[in-house]
């Protein structure tokens, strides 16, 4: 919303910098979005900027500012405002430019003059010296950028605030509104515009009937018939009222319709009474099928969910939204209905929505939910400024039709409230002051309360907090107290699938992976490729996706993971490894979706780029095993490990599928061969995926730990021969089944001679130790005896070189 | 005494083989001068050998100069040995300015990062952290903050809908803040209430530098009695304190939420410029009284902030977008601040 300054200040007064004015009605809710300046009449005034200032030889209270201003060399200024240091930008007045004399507000022309006998050539002007405001404490210091010399009126020129009313303000959609804030903010009174105009004593039968089909649509709709109006061009305040507001003049008729608007907030139409059919007013939904032509020439078809203004017969406005263009203002029109009416934001949001891009003004006022009270006093103002602009005299009173009155609640205020919720309690005094200076209607009720009212401009005060927040935001939140939070701190909820996430987070980092977020979007396709099983997957469907081709919910991590995988290989030297720990989303018919939190690691290349040393290898299985191997040590897991994950998207002959006593939990693996390729991948790239919210609950909480033995640990070397499709991790297992093992660690694999064929050799480091004393060499060698002979015969193991 | 027409000149001797030992830099260079000096054709020990065939009056003096020489020498050669394996012991010299085998360094995600950063910040002051769901029924999003359908404040959030699947369920959307979280909390806790709620969120809005349509936001939750606007500005103030330094400038202006009254936002003076960084107010009477609390008793206040732009301020990263591209050159950047979380 354009507030031109000019405009406001035909209701309102104050005296601070348009600066300080912004910054006063953003702090207080009315956000100054920009200040727009432009089209002043500052002949000779032009951007300047002080090059130095000195003492004036004769007077402690005067400078002498040499002024830099690009159209000829710099000239000498004695100039008095305290505020002048070298390197600003300032509005240079050169000889012969007119100025707001400061002490008499009357327009004087800058001459040529000594200062305390000191030559002036020039002036660095005030806000006050300029017309722009009333202050003159100091010079006025620019923000521009424009070169040195350029006139004023090119940057400064008529001011407008350009204000981004919230929701629950549609009256910062209006000159009044923002003028009530600025009299709030600064101690000023209101000037009401003038709403009397002359009206005939016409008889009922002459007005117009309104009928209102739809009260819920249209909660008031008021008429005003104005006969013997002389169209024409509108006076040239009104024209540079309306322009100065970003709003193109027509004629004098709705010229005032668009005036009242921007003034009340109320949004206004005038017909031509004539076209009217009967006279009547029918405020209704839409025959299916009906058409419309607007103002702007568009040709509607309409539904039945469209509230129109009709007449007797057929559709003559789209009704909060615009105007038809048969019942237009003409030149030759005399008679006007002047309809200021109530719509319902959301009715007129849907017909806004189906019938225009953007919206009018007159839709995006009524979306905000007017108060229907506010059409009256807008419908009076209106008929006043038409009968004085446009000639004519009003029908009889104003035809009200109002099915949707509310009974406007007394809202009671009290001290003990105010103080509860702001925290401090300012005065009665200043309580009446900033509610009355808004135009919300109060009374003290002593000892302790107020009581309060809606003004018709405003539906947000309803209950007391309500008006607590309008004495808070005008006494400044910058002025209310702060304390810290008194108490003790309330006991924490315990969530263990989010505490795993989060150590999963930093086992994973710790362990040389870089953790993304991706988006939870993605395409029936995309998770169809990466899917464990069924290729069609089902996924929470988005209604209104950001993008067509991702209208699922991810069920997985794996898209964006393996896309995000492949984006980075091409600027990654050696090895790549990611993770993402984050919700999938599992749908339930008629219910929220299951949300599973997931972590997935992908691992990929060249271990190290490596100029000496170690030579370089690539990324396999084993490394996302060793993955797993360390997480399981640093969470206190127990995994288990089947061949074959079973898992489409991973190559059957690389894979396993991760359980926890006997819980699957997740999958290890190389990503299938099409599916990396389906995502660009280039090369090898393995997998590790877990449910935490499977997870989760299989992890105890803390166990105890055991202390260092204080007994030394034997060490073997134990070389089986075994049959070559013997799984290793089934032998480690059964030896590190005995009481005396601590630990058996597989470091050789050898099939060849002199093995024979269709077996394998696997060597292990077995480490055997007692808590409670020194193993013999015959306690070892007893133990060996009893492993070999469980390896025999379980798995027709014989010992190598035995 | 033994003068200079002594035919054999011990000092000569002792200065050659001692320069030679010196030059020996390994044990095979030491082993070959042993041979030369003190091995049995060697010529300390001819000298001595030779003391036979000397004048008598110079037997004794050339025959003890020449032991003690033997000796001086078996100690030089024991001393050298021992600065030697000294050497082999420390390795040989190295180029140290061939580049280090690094391990992988592994990272958090920014905004994990930073999300931590303002968690740690919360606990401090004795905050809960719990976290709600991201699709979200519409009743939770709006109706029950105080946001009805056809309400204009609606409009503040563009939503992304979940397509109805037929079963006749409620409404789902994927939640556009995380208000929801203060209605599910406030059905299951009762006051004191201090908890803030991190989590994704998503709005159906047009992506550019500073707008992404996913987003990570933190909730705030106070409910307790004796709580006014009060603490509301001390609690954010602390925390605004902490995340940016003790110097940083605040300002509250007012604002408008639908669940809180009176509504603010918090801004900071950031590098000369007023920049929003989270929304406030206290709690409306009418959600604390649906809570099944009397709003006479109890009063509180809610806030709510986004992490990307929390950590946008901080890292000095001008487009949001970088942040779920996961560019790993991106990811890297943030290496250093790792540690501290």
């Amino acid at each position: 919303m354009d507030v031109p300054l000019k405009w406001l200040a035909q209701y309102v007064d104050w005296n601070l910098s348009v600066e300080e004015l912004a910054h006063r009605l953003s702090m207080a809710g009315a956000e100054v979005e920009s200040i727009r300046r432009g089209g002043g009449n500052w002949d000779q005034v032009v951007v300047g900027r002080v090059a130095a200032v000195a003492p004036h030889p004769n007077a402690d209270r005067l400078r002498l500012a040499t002024v830099e201003y690009g159209l000829a060399d710099p000239l000498q200024v004695v100039c008095g405002a305290p505020n002048l240091a070298a390197g600003q930008t300032i509005a240079f007045a050169q000889v012969g430019a007119q100025l707001i004399d400061p002490s008499t507000r009357e327009p004087r022309k800058l001459r040529r003059g000594k200062i305390r006998g000191v030559v002036s050539m020039g002036m660095i002007c005030s806000e006050r010296e300029l017309g722009l405001s009333d202050e003159h404490e100091g010079i006025l210091v620019l923000e521009t950028d424009a070169a040195l010399g350029t006139p004023l009126a090119d940057v400064l020129g008529d001011v407008a605030f350009d204000i981004k009313p919230t929701p629950n303000r549609p009256d910062h959609f209006s000159i009044l509104g923002i003028a009530r804030e600025v009299a709030a903010l600064t101690g000023g009174d209101v000037a009401e515009p003038s709403d009397r105009y002359p009206e005939s004593d016409s008889a009922i039968a002459d007005q117009p009937s309104v009928q209102i089909d739809d009260p819920t649509g249209c909660p008031r709709y008021t008429a005003i018939v104005i006969d013997g109006v002389q169209v024409g061009v509108s006076p040239q305040w009104m024209q540079d009222a309306l322009s100065s507001a970003g709003m193109r003049p027509i004629n004098n008729i709705v010229d005032v319709t668009n005036y009242v608007m921007l003034e009340w907030g109320q949004p206004l139409h005038a017909f031509d009474y004539t076209i009217l059919r009967e006279g009547r007013i029918v405020v209704r939904r839409a025959r299916p099928g009906e058409r419309l032509e607007l103002l702007d020439g568009a040709n509607l078809e309409l539904t039945s969910d469209d509230l129109v203004i009709a007449d007797a017969e057929r559709a003559v406005a789209l009704a909060g939204i615009m105007g038809g263009a048969e019942s237009e203002i003409s030149d030759d029109t005399t008679s006007i209905l002047l309809e200021t009416a109530n719509f319902q934001e959301a009715s007129i949001r849907r017909s806004r929505a189906r019938h225009t891009e953007s919206g009018t003004e007159a839709s995006r006022r009524f979306e905000k939910a007017l108060n229907p009270e506010l059409a009256e006093l807008a419908a009076r103002r209106a008929a006043a400024l038409i009968t004085e602009i446009a000639g004519g005299v009003a029908r009889g009173g104003l035809v009200d039709a109002y099915p949707g009155r509310r009974h406007a609640p007394q809202v009671v205020v009290t001290q003990r409230r105010i103080e509860q919720i702001l925290g401090t309690l300012p005065s009665v005094e200043t309580v009446r002051g900033i509610l009355s200076a808004l135009g919300i209607p109060n009374r003290w009720l002593p000892p302790d309360r107020y009581a309060v009212s809606c003004p018709p401009w405003r539906s947000d005060i309803a209950v007391a907090d309500d008006v607590i927040e309008e004495i808070g935001r005008i006494v400044g939140y910058d002025n209310l107290p702060s304390a810290p939070l008194p108490g003790a701190a309330p006991e924490r909820d315990i969530d263990p699938e989010r505490d795993l996430a989060e150590r999963m987070r930093d086992i994973l980092t710790g362990l040389g992976l870089r953790e993304i977020i991706t988006y939870a979007a993605v395409g029936a396709d995309e998770l169809g490729v990466t899917a464990s099983d069924a290729p069609d997957a089902v996924a929470v469907r988005l209604q209104n996706p950001m993008s067509a081709a991702r209208d699922r919910l991810r069920s997985s991590l794996r898209p964006w993971g393996l896309r995000t995988f492949a984006h980075n290989q091409r600027e990654t030297r050696g090895g790549l490894r990611l993770y993402e720990v984050g919700k999938v989303f599992h749908p339930r018919r008629g219910r929220q979706p299951v949300e599973e939190r997931v972590a997935l690691a992908l691992i990929g290349g060249d271990t190290v780029v490596t100029v000496h040393g170690d030579g370089g290898r690539r990324l396999d299985f084993y490394d996302a095993k060793g993955l797993l191997d360390q997480l399981a040590t640093a969470l206190g897991a127990d995994f288990a490990l089947t061949a074959d994950a079973e898992d489409a998207a991973l190559s059957p002959g690389q894979s396993a599928r991760i359980t926890m006593r006997g819980e699957s939990v997740g999958v290890l693996g190389r990503v299938a061969a099409n599916v990396a390729s389906a995502f660009e991948v280039d090369g090898e790239i393995f997998a590790l995926e877990l449910s935490i919210s499977r997870l989760a609950p299989l992890l105890s909480g803390d166990a105890a730990v055991a202390p260092p033995s204080v007994y030394p640990a034997a060490v073997e070397d134990l070389a089986l021969i075994v049959d070559e499709r013997l799984a290793a991790g089934e032998l480690a297992a059964a030896i590190r089944a005995h009481g005396l093992v601590e630990a058996a660690e597989l470091f050789d694999v050898y099939a060849g001679p002199p093995i024979p064929t269709g077996a394998k050799s696997l060597a292990f480091r077995v480490y055997y130790r007692s808590p409670e004393r020194t193993l013999s060499d015959r306690d070892v060698e007893k133990a060996r005896r009893g492993i070999v002979r469980r390896l025999e015969s379980q798995f027709a193991a014989r010992l190598r070189d035995s | 005494m033994t003068g200079t027409d002594t035919p054999i000149d011990l000092s000569a001797l002792e200065a050659a083989a001692r320069d030679q030992l010196v030059g020996a830099a390994d044990q095979a260079a030491l082993d070959a001068w042993r041979v030369t000096w003190l091995g049995r054709r060697g010529r300390l020990t001819s000298v001595l050998r030779g003391v036979r065939e000397l004048p008598a009056a110079q037997r004794p003096i050339i025959g003890a100069g020449a032991n003690r020489l033997k000796a001086a020498l078996d100690e030089a050669l024991v001393e050298r040995q021992a600065e030697l394996s000294a050497v082999a012991a420390d390795g040989p010299v190295i180029d140290v300015t061939l580049p280090g085998r690094r391990p992988p360094l592994g990272s958090l995600h920014p905004v994990t990062i930073t999300r931590r950063v303002m968690e740690r910040t919360f606990r401090d002051l004795g905050f809960d952290v719990v976290e709600g769901p991201d699709v979200e029924l519409e009743e939770y999003n709006f109706d029950r903050l105080r946001i009805p359908s056809g309400h204009p404040a609606r409009d503040m959030w563009d939503t992304i809908w979940v397509a109805d699947d037929g079963a006749g369920g409620p409404r789902q959307l994927l939640r556009t803040h995380t208000s929801p979280m203060q209605i599910r909390y406030l059905e299951r806790r009762q006051p004191p209430i201090r908890v803030i709620v991190p989590g994704t969120c998503y709005r159906y809005e047009a992506t550019d530098a500073t707008h992404e349509w996913m987003l990570t936001q933190i909730e705030g939750l106070v409910i307790d009695e004796h709580l006014s606007f009060a603490h509301l500005k001390g609690t954010l103030e602390a925390f605004v304190r902490r995340m940016f330094g003790e110097a940083i400038e605040t300002r509250f202006r007012c604002d408008y939420f639908p669940f809180v009254e009176p509504g603010a936002e918090l801004g900071v003076r950031w590098q000369g410029d007023w920049l929003e960084v989270l929304g406030c107010g206290m709690v409306h009477p009418e959600i604390i009284r649906d809570a099944g609390l009397d709003p006479e008793r109890y009063t509180g206040f809610a806030f709510g902030m986004g992490v990307e732009r929390i950590a946008m301020l901080r890292y000095g990263v001008r487009d949001i977008r970088h942040f779920y591209r996961n560019d790993v050159r991106f990811l890297r950047e943030f290496d250093r601040f790792r540690g501290s979380v």
